[in-house]
């Protein structure tokens, strides 16, 4: 099987499917590049290049570039997807759900329950988050639990090249609308992809590792640190479940729950802003419904509750470390049974 | 007359009646306490509505505002179940759970009244782009108020379908008010410059009177449908009621309402025109206006009478699947 990168990942999800179904668009900034220019066609494919090639291929009556505007944009293809076709939309980076965020969750994600179960929205947005690109507070954020938080809507967030393109394909082919979420520093990270197209389930999370002492949840690019953690302490003797939901909405509680009360000890790595975001929400969860089982406090590891900052410095000691999630593993495995 | 039949001239007083009196009813059976939540009225507005939505089929689709029952009776929604909607009944067209500021119907092209001020244009790119992707033939309309007109998401949208050349037609209806606040003091410059200035054309009427607005919506739905790109029309009307039921309305002038109503009511002025010239008897008029009365009291009849959703309701219909 042939090692693919995350960009080359989602590419290859997005062709396959407009080749299946030509009700599958795409739409964004500069997702083919070069329109009314007098250069190159097909000039960026999009900003980091997830969508080079589509035009060539498909044309620019199925991979339309946009204007700066989000706002018409992203509701364009809410109203397309809401008409008859599947709109996979980019927002380029999730922090400009600012401009548009009304469009996705107030039109969109609220269609099929106020229009009484008579609509299907089948859009997809995609967009790129994450921190560690050195592009500070206005393009760094991890964003996703303001869009699990909205009902109507799905939340995809690949942890891998390879749950990517399956994800990916789901998204497409799911009848309501989803935010797609690529960590922008992932797109060079390569595994083996398999070239026919897949689909990975939502609501079902993947374990990526197993172990009797402690429950990892991790999101995102953060299922790879805590998987780093993971094999070192299998070393000393501690023995960690990661688990990877791979969506947040829906939410895979049952592998979550059952996981904890085996293991009776649960930490929660996110990536984003800790107020309010997937750590309190799953460590609530536990807290709720397995209680008994708890065999120490639950961790959460975070960012603080600060804007991403843009010196180097700074940011690396924004982001979640392995080494800040091996202290919070050690500290709970330390507590006794 | 135009092109319009005299069958096209039944229809359209029949729907701009059923509107009247839809909005009357509803103005009294709420102000009486059996209509919940917020309502906004249509009724001095009809001309707009039917002189565009007469132009148009279950395949074309249009984008509304808060003050959409006007819309989605010229569309061809059934006015009973939108009357159970709007008093939040189970078999109401959205099952009791969008009621009256979003209340659609999809298999009638009409993409929902909106509770977003400037939420529709957008929306209506989108479903003109499906249009025209499918190539279907359909059309988009959007329907947006002068309040809407002054939205980033409006302007954007005139951008967006210009530059890709969607079959878009942009109805701003001017009612003079965005709530409390006139519209000659909210808007800057002019509506018709504002289509210019993005490169489409644009074009004044008198929202009072039927046939003008049938005209000019004709032009802008047939130069959408034959590729020619978006236009706008700005509609000047007035509305007889309130922003929403319950508003007092001291911004308004003493006897403005009342003025309106005895001297430029568009219904009065549809009669007074197709009697004028012979098109429709008075007597066929007046069997109109008493089949929409009785449509009316029937619909509230049935509306009191019908049952609320049930506690399984309220978590149907979030997902297609989840």
């Amino acid at each position: 099987m042939a090692k693919k990168s995350f960009r080359q990942a989602v590419n290859e999800a997005l062709a396959q499917e407009m080749r299946r179904d030509p009700t599958v668009v795409v739409m964004g900034e500069d997702n083919a590049g070069g329109m009314g220019a007098p250069g190159e066609d097909d000039a960026w494919g999009g900003v980091l290049g997830v969508t080079k090639g589509l035009m060539p291929e498909f044309g620019r009556d199925r991979v339309l570039d946009t204007p700066i505007s989000e706002s018409a944009f992203i509701g364009a293809a809410a109203g397309a997807a809401a008409t008859g076709l599947r709109p996979v939309a980019e927002l380029m980076f999730v922090d400009f759900m600012g401009v548009c965020f009304d469009q996705i969750f107030n039109q969109a994600g609220k269609f099929r329950y106020m229009f009484g179960g008579k609509a299907v929205t089948p859009m997809v947005v995609r967009t790129m988050f994450g921190a560690g690109f050195r592009a500070a507070s206005q393009h760094s954020q991890c964003l996703y639990p303001i869009f699990t938080h909205t009902p109507g809507l799905k939340v995809v967030i690949p942890s891998s090249p390879y749950e990517a393109k399956g994800l990916m394909t789901q998204s497409i082919r799911d009848d309501d609308p989803v935010i797609f979420f690529e960590h922008k520093v992932m797109y060079d990270d390569e595994e083996e992809v398999p070239d026919e197209p897949y689909t990975i389930p939502f609501g079902e999370a993947n374990i990526t590792r197993e172990g009797d002492d402690v429950t990892i949840v991790a999101i995102g690019r953060m299922v790879g640190f805590a998987n780093q953690v993971a094999d070192k302490l299998q070393a000393d003797g501690v023995g960690c479940t990661v688990i990877d939901p791979r969506t947040t909405s829906p939410l895979d509680e049952d592998s979550i729950l059952e996981s904890v009360e085996e293991t009776g000890r649960l930490v929660v790595v996110d990536e984003s802003n800790p107020r309010c975001n997937m750590a309190t929400d799953i460590a609530a969860l536990a807290a709720e419904n397995v209680f008994d089982a708890l065999k120490a406090p639950i961790r959460k590891v975070t960012p603080p509750h600060t804007p991403v900052p843009f010196a180097p410095e700074l940011e690396d000691l924004y982001i979640p470390s392995p080494a800040q999630i091996e202290a919070a593993v050690r500290d709970v495995a330390s507590r006794a049974g | 007359m135009l092109q319009l039949s005299r069958d096209d001239l039944v229809l359209a007083y029949s729907r701009m009646c059923t509107i009247r009196e839809f909005e009357e009813r509803v103005h009294t059976e709420f102000a009486a306490g059996g209509i919940p939540g917020f309502v906004h009225l249509y009724a001095g507005e009809e001309a707009s509505g039917v002189g565009v939505c007469m132009h148009l089929e279950d395949k074309d689709c249009i984008g509304s505002t808060h003050r959409g029952h006007g819309h989605c009776i010229a569309k061809g929604c059934d006015p009973n179940a939108m009357m159970k909607e709007i008093y939040g009944r189970k078999d109401g067209l959205c099952g009791g759970k969008g009621g009256s500021m979003h209340i659609a119907d999809l298999s009638k092209g009409m993409m929902g009244a909106n509770g977003i001020v400037g939420g529709g244009p957008p929306l209506i790119c989108g479903a003109a782009l499906t249009a025209k992707t499918l190539k279907t033939g359909g059309v988009g309309v959007c329907f947006v108020g002068d309040g809407g007109s002054n939205q980033g998401t409006t302007l954007e949208s005139y951008n967006l379908a210009k530059v890709w050349n969607l079959p878009a037609v942009f109805v701003v209806e001017d009612n003079g008010y965005a709530e409390s606040t006139a519209s000659v003091w909210s808007v800057g410059g002019s509506q018709v410059k504002r289509a210019e200035a993005f490169g489409m054309p644009g074009v004044q009427v008198d929202g009072h009177d039927f046939f003008a607005v049938y005209e000019a919506a004709g032009d802008a739905i047939s130069r959408a449908r034959d590729g020619g790109g978006p236009s706008l029309i700005h509609v000047k009307l007035n509305r007889y009621f309130g922003h929403f039921e319950g508003d007092a309305q001291t911004y308004r002038g003493d006897g403005e309402v009342e003025k309106l109503r005895a001297e430029i009511d568009c219904l009065q002025a549809f009669r007074q025109r197709v009697t004028e010239t012979k098109l429709l008897e008075a007597a066929q008029l007046d069997e109109i206006e008493a089949e929409a009365k009785a449509l009316i009291d029937k619909a509230v009849a049935d509306s009191v009478a019908a049952p609320p959703p049930t506690e399984a309701d309220l978590l149907t219909d979030v997902y297609v699947k989840y």
